[in-house]
């Protein structure tokens, strides 16, 4: 049994560490890339949301690869996501391949199921063990996290551009190895020195941006362009609302993200009641809690036809009015243009700087400098309001 | 005076009115229902929704906007789940907020909650909350309950009958549906009930000789055995009525075709599309036929494809 699962971010890592440890053999799909997504598209239903579409690709290349079980979350919905991995396999089939799947169904299914879908991912492993292996196994997902949310926010203050990407590569290095505990604590210290020692000014007046939206999009920088990076780059300090191991983690603490899900939907209760499935319901809270935190501005990233964060998307330019805080939808489909986006990006950000500017004028602050390093200064004509 | 609440004739109207209306009105209110979908409203409901939302959606908001200044109240429940284990739409978990988010002014929105997966008892103290706006006494609401419950039960009996729901409601006679051609219209309720979104697809079908079978004429416990052959139980309840009665029909070969219409930027259709075509494909029993429905789909185009449709169907049959 090869088995394979879809990228999404940095689950590369988590699953193949883990699959280390149960002793399985597995095989990486190549890096999500345009052949992938293309592939993808030419089995894929037209309105299905992009993460479908993406990881179906995912599994095409590596069945031609050589696996041959595929792994797939699974759900109880409302989201279709819990349905995805079904109609995977149908199209799949149809489609001629040849192959078996394994679909981790969440515990809500029942913990037979759980348990046995467990076992086939660790043969011969008992439930001690298996537990064991989760528990280091998320120990280590957390750790990456650790890193990627300290890249996120530092990124904006590095003194020479491109540091603390190539940083964030190395420390990554350094943690992959690690098996036990006692290597994971080591190997996460030598990594987060590694990045604080970048060179950073951080009495830069960097603006201040939040991050919301579908978990896939965020976390998969193929499906995203890469928008976090180009962010930093352009000297912007990032938050953002999902983090794998909070995703992946039945736990409602979030504690790498830090907020729990409790208090994301005290946030969101003016004006979203409920859950709605995906991230609908966080999208909108972390909104708010992004604007009483005194960010400058939100990003919201979500796939054509994501239903959960479609309502979000419908809720947010009340939020946006209420708290005076920009926010920006970008609805990513198949045929969404890295260019496109980056033109409503930068009007976007110029319009944060200007805000900032004349709230600093009011405050008699700092001006804020976008993109210090290549010595761009903002066009401040831009009155429009964030509102997409 | 009683106070007037308003009822949107979209969306799960379709299902449920006979049981809101009872409920209501036995709590004293007077009900008035939005106009049928016109063009008007399909607009006034477009400018107001995000690009992205699927058209019932929008025009469930068009509706809103015709109830808007002539009722106190508009009734908007929150539909989570109606059965244990499953959901709805997560746009029905998230209508109230949606419809209250809307860049308009509208009157107040009556929001109870209907949650079967919390259990009976949840389920019921919610249904007390509501009416507690209504009148103190928890009896009366149980009796406006139970009315409505009734009332509900008449309406679907009249349609497995073989009404369709806005004849039901409007206590109409039933429409003649015998042609030499069979077709089943499968979707959900408001796409093959709204004549203005399926542009009178049912009338035109009877104008050209074809009978009409719809998922409400099939006894519900059909429905749930026939959904029950997919792989892993399906999620959504309205959908799996929707898989049921598609796989009834197909392996009965009650219907001679079957038209599936979906709505463009739906979630759930995007999915049971896939599942629907591929069993067609594997049964080879009953022809399917894909109509995607969103607010620039044009007359010509879908009377063309239907046309078609049937043609091919009738030469199966020579
Ligand atoms: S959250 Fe949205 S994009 Fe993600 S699987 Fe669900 S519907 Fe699709
Ligand atoms: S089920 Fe589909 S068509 Fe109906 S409201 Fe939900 S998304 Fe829209």
């Amino acid at each position: 049994m090869k088995v394979t699962f879809p990228h999404m971010g940095t689950i590369d890592l988590v699953l193949s560490d883990l699959f280390d440890r149960t002793g399985l053999e597995y095989i990486i799909p190549p890096r999500t890339s345009e052949r992938t997504l293309q592939l993808g598209l030419r089995y894929s239903p037209e309105f299905a949301c992009l993460p479908l579409k993406i990881t179906l690709g995912n599994f095409i290349e590596a069945l031609e690869a050589g696996a041959d079980t595929l792994l797939m979350a699974g759900g109880v919905g409302p989201c279709r996501f819990g349905y995805y991995a079904e109609v995977q396999k149908c199209i799949l089939k149809e489609a001629g391949y040849d192959f078996d799947m394994i679909i981790l169904e969440p515990p809500a299914m029942g913990w037979k199921l759980f348990i046995d879908t467990l076992r086939l991912l660790a043969p011969g492993k008992s439930i001690r063990q298996i537990w064991r292996i989760i528990k280091t196994g998320f120990r280590k997902a957390r750790a990456i996290d650790e890193l990627e949310k300290y890249v996120l926010k530092y990124r904006a203050y590095e003194v020479k551009r491109g540091d603390m990407t190539k940083a964030y590569k190395k420390a990554l290095e350094i943690i992959k190895p690690a098996i036990t505990d006692e290597e994971i604590t080591e190997a996460r210290e030598e990594a987060f020195s590694i990045l604080e020692g970048v060179e950073k000014d951080l009495g830069r007046p960097c603006l201040k941006v939040g991050i919301i939206g579908e978990f896939y999009l965020l976390l998969e920088p193929f499906a995203n362009f890469g928008i976090e990076e180009y962010l930093g780059n352009m000297g912007i300090s990032l938050e953002r609302s999902v983090y794998l191991s909070d995703w992946i983690s039945p736990s409602s603490k979030n504690l790498i993200m830090g907020i729990s899900d409790q208090e994301v939907a005290q946030a969101a209760r003016p004006y979203l009641n409920h859950f709605v499935g995906g991230e609908g319901l966080p999208s909108v809270g972390h909104t708010v809690i992004y604007a009483k935190e005194g960010f400058d501005g939100v990003i919201h990233l979500f796939p054509f036809t994501c239903m959960p964060d479609t309502i979000a998307k419908s809720i947010l330019p009340k939020v946006s009015r209420d708290y005076d805080i920009p926010v920006i939808s970008f609805v990513i489909d198949e045929q969404t243009g890295r260019a496109g986006l980056i033109t409503r990006l930068e009007a976007f950000i110029d319009l944060l700087a200007s805000r900032r500017k004349q709230k600093s004028k009011l405050h008699k602050e700092h001006d804020v400098l976008v993109n210090p390093r290549f010595g761009v200064d903002v066009t401040l004509s831009n009155s429009e309001r964030g509102l997409a | 005076m009683n106070a007037t609440v308003g009822i949107p004739q979209a969306l799960l109207f379709y299902k449920y009115y006979p049981l809101w209306e009872t409920f209501l009105k036995e709590l004293g209110v007077d009900i008035v229902v939005s106009n049928p979908t016109t063009k008007k409203i399909v607009n006034s409901g477009t400018s107001l929704a995000e690009n992205e939302l699927c058209l019932p959606v929008k025009i469930f908001f068009g509706h809103l906007v015709d109830l808007k200044d002539r009722v106190d109240a508009i009734f908007v429940p929150r539909v989570v789940s109606v059965e244990r284990g499953t959901y709805t739409c997560p746009k029905f978990l998230g209508l109230p907020d949606l419809a209250r988010s809307l860049d308009t002014q509208l009157p107040k929105i009556l929001d109870p909650v209907f949650n079967s997966r919390l259990g009976r008892k949840r389920f019921y103290e919610s249904i007390f909350d509501f009416g507690k706006q209504f009148t103190k006494s928890k009896f009366r609401i149980w009796r406006a309950w139970m009315a409505g419950v009734s009332a509900q039960k008449a309406y679907q009996k009249k349609l497995l009958a073989g009404a369709t729901p806005i004849e039901a409601i409007a206590d109409e006679q039933v429409s003649t549906n015998n042609g030499d051609l069979k077709i089943g219209l499968a979707g959900h309720p408001y796409n093959v009930h709204d004549p203005y979104i399926n542009l009178n697809l049912i009338k035109k079908l009877k104008k050209w000789g074809v009978s009409v079978a719809t998922e409400e004429m099939i006894p519900p416990k059909i429905l749930e055995h026939e959904a029950n052959r997919l792989p892993k139980r399906l999620f959504w309840s309205y959908e799996r009525e929707v898989v049921g009665a598609a796989f009834h029909w197909m392996r009965n070969k009650s219907v001679d075709g079957i038209i599936y219409i979906l709505s463009f930027a739906c979630g759930q259709d995007s999915l049971i599309q896939v599942l629907l075509e591929s069993e067609a494909k594997k049964r080879k029993s009953v022809p399917l036929m894909s109509l995607v429905i969103d607010e620039h789909s044009g007359e010509a185009g879908m009377i063309t494809r239907v046309e078609a449709f049937i043609d091919m169907l009738r030469w199966r049959a020579v």
